[in-house]
């Protein structure tokens, strides 16, 4: 740096304000430069000047007692028709009744997420243990009977050979806690799992899709049973399978 | 009553905010240059203080509250049409109403304070107020910046020509 460029620095310098190896720099400059030196003398001077005459106002008592007595007025108008706190209440009562509701989505969520988990943990355990059926058969009035006085709801089972999938047969599995009947049906090689449990609520709905790890999940309830379909098919040769299901 | 009424968002403002009182009134009164208008401004900014302190993150009060100050004595300024940010300073003027601090000359306490108040309040409004942080109230360029609102070189260069206007006030035998 030149003469001009540290003198525009001899301000912060003497305010300690530069870093250091700037403020190293500035320093070294002073030492070889008179004219750079009178100006941070005069400089420091002029700081000790305006420190030791004191120059600093000093707020009159009169004003401390009229600023809170203003604040005062000011807090007991605003609070009376607008009292923050009140608000602060009333928001965060909000804000809880808010976070409540969106806690009760997310675990709801999360539920019917570990339920997909658990219903695409079932499939590959069905296919790796070579215990995808309990009872294997294409008739649906071999399967169906299979599953009498071993769980106590009545599935329906439907052979869907003709419509290209047929049905290999059934087993019981586990989910979410509960024994569920699990029929299994073929689809070009790909083997689906139907998972059917009693719904919870005797709303039908359509059939609603997930896809997670390569699998395609599809639930839906229909005549108060809750379906689970888990397959690696493609969606759409899923979603056709789910309506000849309930057809 | 007072006590009984009081709210708790009030007590966390005085204790957060009237410390700082002082330097709020010595920042106001350099800036307004009379005892009145810097009462007002001060009174007028403790009252904003107090109804944007929901705005207040609790890093720096005392620069929170001297940049309202600052906000309200510059606003007072333009509505007196007293904003004399373009005037020069007048070198002759001030040296005929303030004797120049002279170093053969020994002046007592009060005369020394008279005249360096009267020194600073010569100058141009930002840099009275780049000086008045910096110098009576120990701020750093960083601060002075957020405060006044503008970047930390304009604050540097603020403080440097207004200490340069300072020493020709002061001293105007030197050069």
């Amino acid at each position: 740096m030149d003469h001009e460029q540290i003198r525009e620095l001899i301000n912060p310098y003497v305010d300690g304000e530069l870093d250091l190896l700037t403020a190293r720099e500035t320093e070294q400059h002073l030492r070889s430069c008179a004219d750079c030196r009178g100006i941070e003398r005069a400089l420091r001077a002029l700081r000790e000047t305006l420190a030791s005459s004191q120059p600093v106002y000093r707020a009159p008592s009169r004003l401390r007692k009229n600023v809170r007595a203003a604040l005062r007025r000011e807090a007991k108008t605003t609070e009376r028709t607008f009292n923050p706190w009140v608000l602060f209440a009333t928001g965060a009562a909000c804000a809880l009744i808010m976070l409540g509701a969106v806690l009760f989505q997310t675990t709801r969520a999360s539920r019917s997420n570990t339920l997909v988990d658990e219903v695409i943990a079932n499939h590959v355990r069905s296919l790796l243990a070579t215990h995808l059926v309990d009872v294997a058969s294409s008739d649906q009035h071999t399967v169906k009977p299979w599953f009498d006085g071993k769980i106590d709801f009545a599935p329906e089972v439907r052979d869907l050979s003709r419509d290209g999938f047929p049905l290999i047969g059934g087993r019981l599995d586990y989910l979410n806690g509960k024994t569920v009947v699990a029929l299994v049906y073929h689809r070009n090689k790909h083997p689906i799992n139907v998972f059917i449990m009693p719904a919870t609520t005797g709303r039908d709905t359509l059939p609603s899709a997930t896809i997670r790890r390569g699998y395609n999940v599809l639930s839906w309830t229909h005549n108060e049973m809750k379906y689970w379909a888990v397959s690696d098919l493609n969606e759409a040769e899923l979603r056709r399978f789910t309506e000849l299901l309930v057809r | 009553m007072f006590r009984l009424t009081e709210s708790p968002r009030l007590s966390e403002f005085e204790r957060q905010v009237l410390p700082h009182l002082d330097a709020a009134y010595n920042l106001a009164r350099f800036l307004m240059r009379n005892d009145q208008d810097a009462e007002d401004v001060v009174q007028e900014a403790a009252l904003r203080a107090f109804r944007f302190f929901e705005s207040f993150r609790g890093e720096n009060s005392r620069a929170w509250f001297l940049s309202i100050v600052r906000n309200t004595s510059f606003t007072a300024l333009k509505r007196h049409h007293m904003n004399e940010r373009n005037v020069v300073f007048d070198e002759e003027l001030h040296g005929v109403e303030n004797p120049p601090m002279d170093a053969g000359v020994v002046l007592d306490r009060a005369q020394d304070r008279q005249t360096v108040r009267a020194a600073i309040e010569a100058l141009p409004a930002e840099f009275r107020e780049a000086i008045t942080l910096r110098e009576l109230e120990g701020f750093s360029y960083k601060e002075i910046a957020d405060i006044a609102g503008v970047p930390i070189g304009t604050i540097m260069s603020r403080l440097a020509r207004g200490r340069r206007q300072l020493q020709m006030i002061l001293n105007p035998e030197a050069k």
